[in-house]
């Protein structure tokens, strides 16, 4: 850094590029393992995983309680599970209670369940408002929240990573579990959405 | 510890930076540096708290600053220095390859 004064600025662009082909060359990282690994994030893992869990929960009561008993070996069963979501904790909303996720200090987020974090989650307005003043900023997604329903802000840590299991909408009964998947958007289960009304 | 990533409960940072339909990565060496981290972790060269420790030590101004990638970018880069697995000096050499073959 100290010769920045008498260079023009490094194209962020450029250190990535330098940072991966060196370590390419040096053999600390194995070809085609970046491409791999994003075509995971890219491809395989995304809410739509989060939205079997919730169907699931909402049509078969055994394994709601399992859920929100043991969130990892539940979601575990379904086959979602590693890198960041090794301890898993379901929080439910209800008539009286809504919950809403946030990683504070940085972007900690379920992964295999949700795939990887939109932008404004892993942003300093979200994370330092979200614990202050969670309702203002829960209408700034169009969500209110009536006065006499409690508003509950959960911090996730590198270690616990939350999933809110949303409120299923009504005049779905009988629906089949694909069905109510494809109502269950990804921010209802961060908390600052909810599902999709049924057509 | 108490630093400028801590911001739980802080006022006047502006507001929710929300975009409808947004791509997973906006540049592709946000794709990249995304690949590598996680990559290098696969490898065992470091754990989570020690990436994360390697990004809160970014000077406070400059974390206000930077994008969430371009501190996984600082982050990295200081995790690789001090684990001896590159220098700054063949970082900054690459570098100078590069644009050269960019044509800058």
């Amino acid at each position: 850094m100290s010769h920045s004064h008498t260079k023009p600025p490094v194209p962020v662009a450029l250190r990535v590029k330098a940072i991966e082909t060196l370590l390419t060359e040096k053999g600390v990282l194995g070809a085609g393992v970046v491409d791999a690994i994003v075509d995971v994030f890219e491809h395989e893992l995304g809410p739509k995983n989060g939205a079997k869990v919730v169907a699931k929960a909402w049509t078969d009561p055994e394994y709601r309680s399992w859920l929100l008993k043991d969130g990892t070996a539940a979601i575990e069963s379904l086959g979602f599970s590693g890198f960041q979501g090794e301890y898993m904790v379901v929080v439910e909303n209800t008539p009286e209670v809504h919950n809403v996720v946030v990683c504070t200090l940085c972007s900690c987020y379920p992964w295999p369940v949700l795939g990887l974090p939109p932008n404004w989650y892993k942003t300093a307005p979200y994370r330092s408002r979200v614990v202050l003043n969670p309702r203002s900023v829960l209408a700034e997604f169009d969500l209110q929240i009536p006065d006499d329903v409690e508003v509950r802000v959960w911090d996730s840590t590198s270690d616990v990573r939350y999933l809110v299991l949303p409120e299923r909408p009504a005049g779905t009964d009988g629906w089949s579990e694909d069905e109510l998947a494809a109502l269950v958007t990804r921010d209802s289960m961060i908390g600052t959405g909810i599902c999709r009304l049924a057509a | 510890m108490n630093s400028i990533h801590d911001i739980g409960g802080m006022d006047g940072v502006g507001p929710l930076p929300l975009e409808e339909n947004e791509p997973i990565f906006h540049e592709e060496w946000e794709r990249r540096m995304f690949g590598v981290k996680v990559a290098l972790a696969i490898e065992g060269v470091y754990n989570i708290d020690e990436t994360r420790w390697a990004m809160e030590r970014i000077p406070a101004l400059r974390w206000l600053q930077s994008s969430y990638y371009e501190q996984w970018v600082d982050g990295v880069t200081r995790s690789l220095l001090e684990k001896d697995i590159l220098t700054q000096e063949e970082i900054d050499a690459r570098i100078d390859i590069l644009r050269k073959q960019g044509g800058e």
